[in-house]
């Protein structure tokens, strides 16, 4: 196997369903370089953790090399004109940004904004549910994984109810265009996201005028009128922000959800014994992280200077990819590291990276993941897979089935 | 009594006591029974209460979140002991491996861990310490008494400015209660921190509406006829009036029960080796006496062998284990206590972290952030090496320097770094007081390596 097939190989479709092989063949060179793009791969969960603290790693793209250009089809996102997200900054901005964002969403200002919609995320869960009726077959990525978080999302900001199912379309396509189906016609996919991309921000541009003027109990309204230590966001911070909270906070979450009904379903005694124990949960979601994280890498990252790594040195400026998937497979960190285990011990997994720019909405995630699954299992009378592996979506980093239809004998109440 | 024999009925039938009932005795003790000792154990605490956390007592319990009486540690397991709560140490009889207690009693060991800990240094005049509205803040006692005291209180002075003293200034001033704070050095945290950071914690104190005085003495407490605080006088000639002092001049530790014991112990600790075993007077290693926590003082191989005794939470618990395990394991497969120093604080809503020893430090570089935004990292470098690294709310970037403590990565660090401002691009002095000059107490100090530069110096205390 060449090195340069490999990389290839990750990013190719064909291997999306099972990337762990590839990602153990990786492990072999701590430090895989991939000559043509000066791509270099980290695989090993030590050296994983250790670069995700190193303060000489830059989030910032400004600081590639130009020689840097990168494996990945460009990933676009919401690159339009709003300025940058705290996702692709490097402290200050990246801190002062993010602790603005931080203080309507967690502790210490606003400790318990997540836990207070757990009775709204069960109620969402039910409805949803609900709305199988008696069919005995679903896909559950349509029917359930996507409509989830993008409500969670919508009741979040404070999109008004009526708005909501416009909310969901632009959230679709803008996610769609995400996950390149080379099949499509590029320029036409990029004018449809582009035109998404622009209503939304009229649309959030115009929401955010009137929670000025009215603010509510909402992230949005609390983004655009709070003034702390920090000062307060210009009308254009306000909206990126909103823009990656709406994206990061839902694409991942639904690879989530559908991997987890999907590894549950590949492992039916876990699935009985959730039924029976709720709390298992909270354990299980963790195992899930670490097992098929929705996540897969880090391709944004870039070195500030020549960095040694596991005896190689990596240039300054070069493209840096942390593959948190593989460290979460990695031997030399976890026990028998390809077991689904939910009662694993010492769970320190990379799934929602690590250091500064670990997951920002993580304790949302979790609990909408303990949640849908604990209820899925609950509900749903005999589920089974009805194809294995399911279809994938393009993207290797954002990956997840793009369907998982199951099947089932009917739903509890 | 062959050597492994002897460990086998050890384990199985041994009597172990722990003098010491707080975290390390604990996590001691559970570490003992979790690795398979089934014989008798004794835990002996000289206060009343089972072990329990004190980091929450100078925080939460003084701003009335949690009461002293619930900070009870959490324990990791239910074991089996035999405990002696409320009776102190106060005495060791090696040859007879005896621990003598207050009330007369005394129990027998065949393996003896010493985790006493150690005392909040008390106002040195006795007749000013007694007065009314004067308090330490070490015990549970003291947290409850202090944070009944702060109800009402007209204005709180603290003596001294290490991190208990200023995380007591932080809680009062959440408590929106007037707060004077009388340091002897230039600047609140030096003692730890070196001068540049302290200015940093100086800057806060006072941006949070601390009435900071720095470079003075308290002089004399003063009471007024019913034997209540009234006011302090300072050594510039001025005067605090205050109702509620709490003196905040360090710890002691608690050697003084064994004083005849022939155990290396003294007001610097019980010296011992990297696997926990004290040492005699002779310098000959015991086998049968441990020690962890605050008051052990052991070598350190980071630290050019120095003998460090470390007052901090996580070193309590690790040495603990550590200490547990080589009680009752043979030579061969005892492991020594490496544990890179590592403290926090929380103070006027900052958290400050470090590892390392700064105090060894002789130059500081601040490698992220800026200390006037008070969002920080400091690296302290010691002959051309990284030594120690202090975070002011930038706790994420920690664990990078400790790796570079750790391999003695050169100081100061040759690569760019994000968040690196101009200012912070040149290494400064670190700016510690000079540790041969005693800060409580007059004292004879002993400098110097190799024999040719050994010397014996006394300095006078200083007004």
């Amino acid at each position: 196997m060449t090195q340069a097939t490999l990389l290839g190989q990750i990013l190719d479709h064909a291997n999306r369903a099972d990337p762990y092989p590839l990602y153990a063949e990786l492990r072999k060179t701590p430090v895989y370089r991939e000559e043509d793009t000066n791509t270099y791969v980290v695989s090993n969960y030590w050296e994983i953790k250790g670069l995700l603290h190193d303060p000489r790693i830059s989030s910032d793209a400004r600081n590639l090399s130009p020689r840097a250009a990168g494996a990945l089809p460009d990933q676009e996102e919401e690159e339009s004109a709003l300025p940058p997200t705290f996702l692709k900054l490097d402290p200050p901005e990246h801190d002062r940004l993010r602790r603005m964002t931080m203080r309507p969403f967690g502790p210490p200002e606003t400790p318990r904004r997540v836990h207070n919609m757990r009775g709204e995320l069960s109620k969402i869960v039910s409805d949803l549910i609900d709305d199988f009726g008696d069919r005995e077959q679903i896909d559950l990525v349509d029917n359930f994984s996507y409509p989830f978080p993008v409500t969670v999302i919508c009741r979040l900001l404070g999109i008004p109810r009526e708005d909501e199912a416009r909310f969901h379309t632009w959230a679709d396509t803008i996610a769609a265009s995400l996950d390149p189906d080379p099949s499509e016609d590029p320029t036409e996919r990029r004018r449809i996201a582009q035109t998404a991309r622009t209503d939304l921000g009229v649309y959030l541009a115009g929401l955010i005028d009137e929670r000025r003027k009215a603010p509510g109990d909402d992230m949005l309204s609390a983004l655009a009128t709070e003034h702390g230590p920090d000062g307060q966001m210009s009308q254009m911070e306000v909206l990126s922000t909103a823009a990656l909270l709406l994206i990061a906070g839902h694409e991942t979450t639904v690879n989530l959800i559908t991997n987890g009904m999907l590894t549950l379903l590949r492992n039916p005694d876990v699935l009985k014994r959730l039924r029976a124990e709720p709390q298992l949960a909270v354990p299980l979601v963790e195992e899930l992280l670490r097992f098929e994280p929705p996540v897969q890498l880090l391709p944004q990252r870039t070195t500030l200077a020549d960095i040694e790594v596991a005896g190689t040195t990596i240039p300054k400026g070069a493209s840096l990819w942390l593959v948190l998937a593989s460290g979460n497979r990695d031997p030399q960190r976890f026990l028998d590291p390809d077991r689904f285990d939910p009662d694993r011990k010492d769970n320190q997994h990379l799934g929602l990276g690590s250091g500064i720019h670990n997951c920002f909405g993580a304790p949302l995630a979790r609990l909408e993941a303990q949640i849908a699954l604990t209820e899925l299992a609950r509900r749903l009378d005999n589920p089974r897979l009805l194809e294995d592996p399911p279809p994938y979506r393009q993207n290797a980093v954002l990956r997840g089935p793009r369907h998982l239809n199951i099947a089932f004998d009917g739903c509890r109440p | 009594m062959a050597g492994d024999g002897y460990l086998e009925w050890m384990r199985r039938e041994g009597r172990i006591v722990i003098v010491g009932a707080s975290l390390a005795g604990l996590r001691a003790a559970e570490t003992l029974r979790k690795e398979g000792f089934t014989g008798s154990l004794t835990l002996i605490g000289d206060e009343p209460y089972e072990p329990y956390d004190r980091p929450p007592l100078s925080k939460q319990v003084l701003l009335g979140q949690t009461s002293a009486d619930r900070t009870a540690l959490p324990q990791r397991m239910e074991f089996d002991a035999h405990w002696r709560l409320g009776v102190a140490a106060t005495g060791l009889d090696m040859a007879n491996r005896r621990v003598r207690l207050a009330d007369g009693d005394e129990v027998e060991y065949d393996r003896l861990l010493i985790a006493t800990g150690v005392h909040a240094r008390p106002w040195p005049h006795e007749a000013e310490a007694d007065l009314d509205g004067v308090f330490v803040l070490r015990t549970r006692d003291d947290a409850a008494g202090l944070q009944r005291r702060l109800v009402g209180a007209r204005r709180v002075l603290v003596i001294g400015a290490g991190f208990t003293g200023s995380e007591i200034a932080s809680a009062c001033r959440e408590r929106g209660l007037p707060v004077t704070v009388v340091e002897r050095a230039a600047a609140p945290l030096v003692g730890a921190l070196g001068g540049v950071v302290g200015q940093a914690a100086a800057e806060l104190q006072r941006e949070h509406g601390v009435d900071l005085r720095c470079g003075l003495m308290v002089t004399g407490l003063e009471g007024d006829s019913a034997g209540r605080l009234r006011c302090a006088h300072l050594s510039d000639g001025t005067t605090v009036e205050a109702d509620v002092a709490v003196v905040s001049l360090g710890a002691t530790r608690n050697t003084a029960w064994l004083a005849d014991s022939g155990l290396g112990a003294g007001p610097r600790g019980i010296a011992c080796d990297a696997g926990c075993r004290a040492f005699d007077v002779r310098g000959i290693v015991t086998d049968d006496v441990f020690v962890a926590g605050d008051v052990a003082r052991s070598p350190h191989a980071l630290f050019g062998y120095q003998f460090l005794s470390l007052e901090h939470w996580g070193n309590a618990v690790a040495q603990a284990e550590i200490a547990a395990h080589n009680m009752i394991s043979a030579s061969s497969d005892r492991r020594p206590h490496l544990w890179v120093p590592a403290f926090w604080s929380s103070q006027f809503g900052v958290s400050i972290k470090s590892v390392g020893v700064p105090s060894l430090g002789e130059e500081i570089l601040i490698a992220q952030g800026a200390l006037a935004e008070h969002r920080f990292t400091g690296v302290y470098g010691y002959q051309g090496r990284v030594i120690a690294a202090v975070t002011f709310d930038q706790t994420k970037w920690l664990e990078f320097y400790q790796r570079q403590i750790e391999t003695a990565a050169p100081f100061p660090p040759p690569f760019p770094t994000v968040d690196r401002r101009p200012e912070g691009l040149r290494p400064v002095p670190a700016d510690f007081p000079d540790p041969s000059l005693p800060t409580h107490a007059p004292s004879v100090t002993l400098s110097g390596y190799s024999p040719t530069d050994r010397r014996i110096t006394f300095t006078p205390v200083r007004a």
